[in-house]
């Protein structure tokens, strides 16, 4: 049996290889996992004689795949497509390096040029061509809270920085720690900031500021850095023995009353700690940045000199498909990239987000690689972790002029 | 001179010094390819990683241009890199000091023949065992703050326990350049973590050690009236001092390069009170793509642990050349 089932598969196998796709993603946690085979399920019904390689790498955001796959395009062995954050992480690496190629005729042939939000798709274009079609999103400017804490003190969520530190103040009065940060890794002390930032400065000049055309200089950087420092005399004490998970935690269990987080924190919620959205927790934009949608968006390109193009392209054209997002997203807890996606297949909280989606303006995240390359993002997350202990806000800023002129090119 | 040994070379005649010279040259082929791979896979690599660290590849895109040490000099004036610095002496003295102390006495207890020795003898050596990752994530529940040993504090009425590796505090801090020199109070929750692992394996060199001398030498000492303390401290530490040397060096050379008991325990800490240069380098070559900036990091790493293996080299060599 085994022998004849060897030779039988042994030719198959050879014809299978100019039928075959390569998937590269970190996707190996729950929910995202799962979204992942439904949308190879998806693909197959679609293409049965393709063949689906699934190359997952474990490991936190993705550090790890990141290592992983800077060594396979370095060494000319691309997977035939890969997870990249859209914005600077695909644009400033593998686009600037040339290893990607534009989709630009490929969305035509698809119809896909209306279907995604324009901010969107300027987000993966680089010199005026598309460099990857997006799966999902997420947004990172929101501020979850503990619905009973805030119903039993009578306490509303805060659209503007005065009002939190108003409703902080009233918590700090109960016993209650009134913000959870558990930045152990430096990302989310990063996100805090940025929107921190963006309250302070609007959508304009937030973006202005990553393209090197606003100064770091401007007295808004002083005052967000102020309003930062402030913000931390809230936050509970081992904070930095925390990741960002324990900060989630703190406010599902009632420990904190309030956390900023991306939505992915909905899928912990709701997952792991099996809490109901509007009943035991709550969400609302982060102060001062009603509007504006931070958006963190997952993509998959189409890497130079791939062996599979043409399975490859089929893949692309499943994911951006309405189908193919409807049915990875409400897996992953995420929305769908396009506008036209089915909103009764997801939640209450995916349900409202979808609607802000359309109606906000989208500004890239810093702290997820979108809006400036990597090499500013970790420096910058080294010097915000050096703010956050020491709270020196001159040193801050010139550090940030540092980070700026040795990674943005601002003289 | 005493035995010989079955391997010993017979006595060379004329006739065979052919089949010595075919043997001589069978044998350089066998260590040829070894020869070949350490000197591209090690020394070849090592000039790659200087060369790179010249260049100016801090981007994606490769760049080999010359950039002088314009790297070296962007990194002793950086706020991280001058943490990390601090923390290695620290941590090395620190930590090579207490597995020291804490190895020797072992030993000297362990040397009173006891009962139960062997059993003992594997209960210090165990940690060893473990990997420095399973040590990290161990130990990091030990010092949570809010989860661990404070628990047991809390319990007793401490109703302030320490913060263990979240404390930013330094001690005895003194300005250079950007940062406090001084003991991060962070470390300290490192630095007992470490000592945990290894202060068994020098133990377990010290009692090799004691073990190999004479027991007339103990006896004649204590003939001549000496106390305990006086045979110990005349008679049997002169004698282990080849040991600490050689315990100075491995576990200078442990700690000099130490990444993965800090990156399953701690990260880089708050303010970076426990980086290290080990995790610098690998997050910013690898997270921020800044090629050459870790090509930097890791010749000066480089040159850290020559500074402890160069003169054991050189002591090594002046011992074989005086037998």
């Amino acid at each position: 049996m085994a022998c004849n089932q060897q030779t039988a598969t042994a030719p198959k196998s050879d014809a299978q290889k100019a039928n075959q796709v390569e998937i590269f993603s970190w996707w190996t946690g729950a929910g995202e996992e799962d979204g992942l085979k439904a949308l190879i399920k998806l693909f197959k019904e679609k293409n049965p004689d393709i063949e689906v390689i699934n190359a997952a790498v474990a490991g936190g955001a993705g550090t790890n795949a990141k290592t992983v796959l800077a060594t396979r395009m370095q060494g000319n062995d691309p997977p035939d497509t890969f997870q990249v954050h859209g914005g600077a992480e695909l644009n400033d690496s593998w686009v600037a390096a040339g290893k990607m190629e534009p989709l630009n005729d490929f969305y035509k042939q698809q119809g896909w040029t209306d279907k995604f939000p324009p901010a969107l798709i300027d987000l993966v274009s680089k010199g005026g061509n598309i460099y990857s079609v997006p799966v999902d999103i997420h947004r990172g400017n929101v501020l979850w809270y503990n619905k009973k804490i805030f119903d039993q003190y009578g306490l509303k969520p805060p659209t503007t920085f005065d009002e939190f530190f108003k409703v902080a103040d009233t918590l700090k009065a109960k016993g209650i720690t009134p913000l959870a940060l558990g930045d152990k890794e430096p990302w989310t002390a990063t996100q805090l900031f940025e929107n921190i930032l963006l309250g302070t400065l609007g959508p304009n000049d937030y973006d202005k500021l990553w393209k090197g055309q606003l100064s770091f200089e401007d007295p808004r950087i002083k005052q967000a850095l102020a309003t930062f420092k402030k913000m931390l005399t809230y936050v509970n004490q081992d904070h930095a023995a925390r990741n960002w998970q324990d900060g989630v935690q703190l406010v599902g269990k009632g420990e904190a009353a309030m956390n900023v987080m991306g939505d992915w924190a909905k899928g912990y919620l709701t997952n792991d700690l099996k809490l109901k959205p509007n009943q035991d927790f709550g969400w609302a934009p982060f102060p001062g940045t009603n509007g504006t949608f931070v958006i963190i968006t997952d993509t998959f390109g189409l890497p130079k000199g791939i062996k599979h193009p043409e399975a490859t392209k089929k893949f692309l054209a499943v994911l951006g498909s309405v189908e193919g997002q409807d049915a990875f997203n409400p897996l992953k807890g995420s929305i769908p990239a396009r506008l036209d996606a089915d909103p009764k297949k997801y939640d209450v909280y995916g349900q409202q987000t979808m609607k802000d989606f359309k109606n906000s303006k989208l500004v890239p995240s810093l702290a997820h690689g979108s809006a400036a390359p990597e090499g500013f993002v970790t420096q910058f997350n080294q010097l915000i972790n050096t703010f956050v202990t020491q709270g020196n806000i001159d040193l801050a800023i010139q550090m940030m002029k540092q980070d700026a002129t040795a990674n943005l090119g601002v003289k | 001179m005493a035995q010989a040994s079955p391997f010993t070379t017979p006595q060379t005649h004329p006739k065979k010094r052919s089949g010595r010279n075919r043997e001589k040259w069978i044998a350089f082929l066998f260590l040829l390819p070894s020869i070949l791979a350490i000197a591209i896979f090690v020394y070849g690599f090592i000039g790659w990683t200087g060369y790179i660290s010249l260049s100016k590849w801090n981007t994606f895109v490769q760049d080999l241009t010359f950039s002088g040490l314009d790297n070296y000099r962007f990194l002793f004036n950086d706020f991280r890199f001058q943490s990390d610095l601090r923390n290695t002496i620290i941590f090395t003295v620190l930590f090579t000091l207490l597995c020291i102390g804490l190895g020797l006495f072992l030993a000297v207890l362990l040397d009173q023949k006891i009962k139960w020795e062997g059993l003992f003898r594997n209960i210090f050596i165990f940690p060893m065992a473990l990997s420095f990752i399973v040590t990290g994530v161990v130990w990091q529940w030990i010092f949570n703050p809010s989860t661990g040993i404070n628990l047991i504090l809390k319990k007793i009425g401490i109703t302030d326990p320490p913060l263990w590796y979240v404390q930013t505090r330094v001690v005895l801090p003194l300005h250079i350049g950007q940062i406090q020199f001084g003991v991060p109070m962070a470390l300290i929750a490192v630095v007992i973590a470490a000592v945990w692992q290894l202060s068994g394996f020098t133990m377990a060199m010290y009692l090799s050690g004691l073990r190999s001398i004479p027991d007339e030498l103990k006896e004649a000492a204590r003939v001549d009236g000496a106390t305990e303390w006086q045979t110990f401290r005349y008679i049997l530490l002169p004698q282990l001092k080849p040991i600490t040397f050689s315990a100075v060096i491995i576990l200078g050379h442990i700690s000099l390069k130490i990444f993965d008991l800090i990156y399953a325990m701690t990260g880089p800490g708050a303010a970076f009170v426990t980086d290290m240069p080990g995790l610098y380098m690998v997050e910013t070559t690898f997270k921020g793509s800044h090629y050459a900036q870790g090509a930097s990091i890791a010749i000066i790493m480089l040159l850290l642990v020559s500074l402890l293996i160069v003169p054991y080299l050189i002591f090594t060599f002046r011992k074989e050349e005086t037998p």
